[in-house]
């Protein structure tokens, strides 16, 4: 009945037409920013998820005494630094006995990682009874071979632009055909630290410098942000140092985050000569940037406690801090625990700082504590996105994923926090 | 015949005043003390940037890095050459800031605010629930996520779409960078646009309605317009983001610093060059590592200057409807 009436003249349904469309460009706006976000992530789900698989090729391996441990003390030290490089070579070498020229039998090895003798190694100091026996052992393939068997590198493109060549192609396909390749889970990927080597490079030592950050940033912003929150909603008068304070944190909620990792260059390593590229600083530098965050949500929580849980603990003689720290703070606390791993799941995405005060290098050794050199997963995600290999974007969008996952995980935390403690006033 | 105990009493209760006294005092201290860190925290902020660029400024005169057009600090280091002065106007980086800022904008500004009145008029409380957290994902996602994503998937499509109408685009590109960083500056805007449109009071829309107006006539022609100082506010948020964000730039924007406002070409920002002048070898007197804390100097009085004109803006809109 109400159209009726409305559409009767041309200019009411131009008007209305016109209603139509703006609904629309607000949910085209939405839709495209959604599939943006999903475009993303699946581009890099897309990238990364082959990097949870490694191709592995099984060879045929004797473990010969005269090469591993002549002396026969079977020392780990001396098993872990023998050359396997030859049992390696003889591996090969049944597979393809007529490989028998010098540079062709070079070129047919490094089908294997360069890490492949170091997994030996870690096998026989692991397990000495190796020694002696002939077992068929999954090598980690090079990382060209990997990209290959993955689908990556495409045979029809001309051989002098690729590193795989043709022949490559033939002995590859051949180890196919005897089913000595295989694609396993890559643990290497989750148990190693940084390598020059794609297959062999791995995200723990990342993981665990983020942590220490982490823990390095929590244990010093959680406290400090909570006792400042608490200050400026309870004690604080209104003056003019309080709303200085005030001003304060909500400007330095929007220092470019870039700054904060400058002060940490001139001021904690310049200055009080700490440690360079340590979880120690990062997290210093991590706490100083989350800080405002934590303190601008903790003080919403605390309002939102209701007056007279307050007056009820002051009329029964309580004082003011036993008022505070008995009664408001427990009943805000979860709450502002929520407010501080949103904080943290921040903290654990931020790069830039880092970068500043050396978290950024080549680092092998997986740290053992907040003053060992480390880097961070956000900054290895850069390392491994500026190198020119490869076989490192695959495991960039891997790291990527990881670290999604964390932060998802972290998100997750909060909200189930949130729905299981918090209460409704 | 009491005196003595009353005394006694009176003694212990003085006594444990005066002991709760000072723990409430002790602790008041420790409160007050923590939250000086963040005074503190600002105070070595802008003392060491600016300890450390008045020395590159005792080396640079002041006016040749605010007004000079020529960026190469590289031919600093090598002493023994021609121009070992190095050049270090910052007009260039201002200009690569400023212009994937403005293409970042271009294309948040309409997403941003499309969605938010979608989300604030129109959207039922249902949708609304589950768009808003998805949208804000956006501004969760490490900007590390952003710049690969930017280096390794937007720039190769830049990059083909130009070449497939002819058209050289270096895979470094100032629209690689800015159309990413816009993606990341919806929710920014969007949510604080979102508040800003639910406080304006629904009386002025009951009355547009009431002249007869469509909802579409009201949002455009009353709401928004009454929505503007805090519509501004959020932008100028936005912007100060863009400005210092590093990392998508640092991967997606490139080093090269020419006075080019072509959006197709690689530029660099302030940003990508403190991180350049710090990462490599550094000697700590050079005014190559010296320049990087003016830059970052310039950098926190333009995004601080604009921070606080945008808190000034929506808290006097906050108040004009409160």
């Amino acid at each position: 009945m109400r159209d009726l009436t409305l559409n009767t003249s041309a200019q009411m349904q131009k008007r209305h037409r016109k209603e139509t469309r703006f609904k629309w460009y607000g949910r085209i706006a939405i839709l495209l920013s959604l599939a943006f976000l999903v475009f993303m992530f699946a581009a890099i789900l897309l990238r990364g998820m082959s990097a949870f698989q490694q191709t592995k090729i099984g060879l045929d391996i004797s473990f010969n005494e005269q090469v591993i441990d002549p002396a026969g003390t079977r020392d780990p030290g001396d098993m872990a630094r023998a050359n396997y490089k030859p049992l390696i070579s003889a591996g090969l070498a049944e597979v393809f006995p007529e490989v028998t020229e010098r540079r062709e039998k070079n070129q047919l090895y490094k089908l294997i990682s360069n890490g492949g003798m170091f997994e030996l190694g870690q096998m026989v100091v692991e397990n000495p009874e190796l020694i002696g026996t002939k077992q068929t052992i999954w090598l980690s393939a090079s990382s060209e071979a990997d990209l290959f068997m993955k689908g990556k590198i495409d045979a029809k493109v001309e051989e002098e632009l690729r590193r795989f060549k043709d022949r490559d192609i033939a002995w590859f396909n051949t180890l196919k055909d005897q089913g000595k390749i295989k694609k396993k889970f890559n643990t290497t990927f989750f148990k190693s630290g940084d390598s020059r080597e794609p297959e062999m490079a791995g995200i723990l030592g990342a993981a665990f410098g983020s942590f220490f950050s982490l823990l390095v940033c929590f244990v010093i912003s959680f406290p400090l942000g909570i006792l400042t929150a608490v200050y400026l909603e309870e004690f604080a008068k209104k003056n003019r140092i309080t709303d200085l304070i005030e001003v304060n944190i909500n400007n330095l909620a929007a220092v470019p985050s870039i700054v904060f990792g400058l002060l940490g260059l001139s001021i904690f390593l310049n200055f009080f000569n700490l440690p360079r590229s340590t979880p120690l600083v990062g997290g210093i530098v991590l706490a100083l940037m989350t800080l405002p965050t934590i303190i601008i949500a903790s003080r919403s929580i605390l309002r939102s406690v209701p007056q007279n849980i307050r007056d009820a603990a002051l009329g029964l003689g309580a004082s003011k801090t036993q008022t505070t720290f008995h009664h408001v703070v427990p009943l805000a606390m979860p709450g502002m625990l929520t407010g501080t791993i949103l904080g943290m799941a921040r903290a654990l995405g931020e790069t830039a700082p880092l970068l500043m005060i050396g978290m950024v290098a080549f680092i092998v050794d997986i740290p053992k504590g907040i003053t060992d050199v480390a880097t961070s997963l956000p900054v290895q995600i850069f390392l491994w996105a500026d190198s020119p290999e490869k076989g490192f974007v695959e495991r960039t969008s891997a790291a990527i994923i990881v670290l999604l996952v964390f932060l998802v995980l972290m998100n997750l935390f909060a909200v189930y926090l949130r729905r299981r403690m918090e209460r409704r006033w | 015949m009491n005196s003595h105990f009353d005394a006694s009493v009176d003694l212990n209760l003085r006594h444990a005043k005066r002991s709760t006294q000072l723990k409430e005092l002790a602790i008041k201290s420790v409160l007050i003390a923590s939250s000086l860190v963040a005074i503190l925290t600002t105070i070595g902020i802008v003392l060491s940037l600016s300890f450390e660029a008045f020395r590159f400024f005792g080396k640079i005169p002041f006016f040749d890095f605010l007004f000079g057009l020529d960026w190469s600090p590289q031919t600093a280091i090598r002493s023994d050459q021609v121009g070992s002065s190095g050049a270090f106007g910052v007009v260039p980086l201002l200009t690569g800031t400023m212009l994937i800022s403005f293409i970042a904008m271009v294309v948040a500004t309409p997403l941003g605010l499309y969605s938010a009145v979608y989300l604030a008029e129109y959207a039922k409380p249902k949708t609304r629930n589950w768009v808003k957290p998805m949208l804000e994902l956006l501004a969760g996602i490490p900007t590390v996520v952003y710049g690969f994503f930017a280096a390794l998937v937007v720039a190769p499509i830049i990059r083909s779409m130009g070449s497939g109408v002819g058209f050289e685009i270096s895979s470094e590109s100032a629209m690689a960078a800015g159309l990413v960083m816009g993606i990341m500056l919806i929710p920014f805007i969007s949510s604080l646009s979102d508040d800003v449109i639910n406080a304006v009071p629904q009386a002025l829309r009951d009355a547009s309605y009431g002249m007869g107006a469509t909802q579409a006539e009201t949002i455009t022609k009353v709401v928004l317009p009454a929505a503007t100082p805090g519509i501004m506010g959020s932008l100028l948020l936005a912007i100060s983001r863009a400005i210092g964000e590093t990392m998508i730039v640092v991967m997606a924007a490139g080093l090269a610093a020419k006075l080019s406002l072509n959006p197709f070409e690689a530029v660099t920002t302030m940003t990508v060059q403190i991180v350049t002048l710090l990462t490599g070898d550094q000697e700590f007197d050079s005014a190559k590592t010296l320049a990087a804390f003016a830059i970052a100097l310039y950098l926190l009085v333009l995004t601080l200057g604009l921070n606080i004109i945008a808190l000034k803006i929506v808290d006097n809109y906050k108040k004009k409807y409160a």
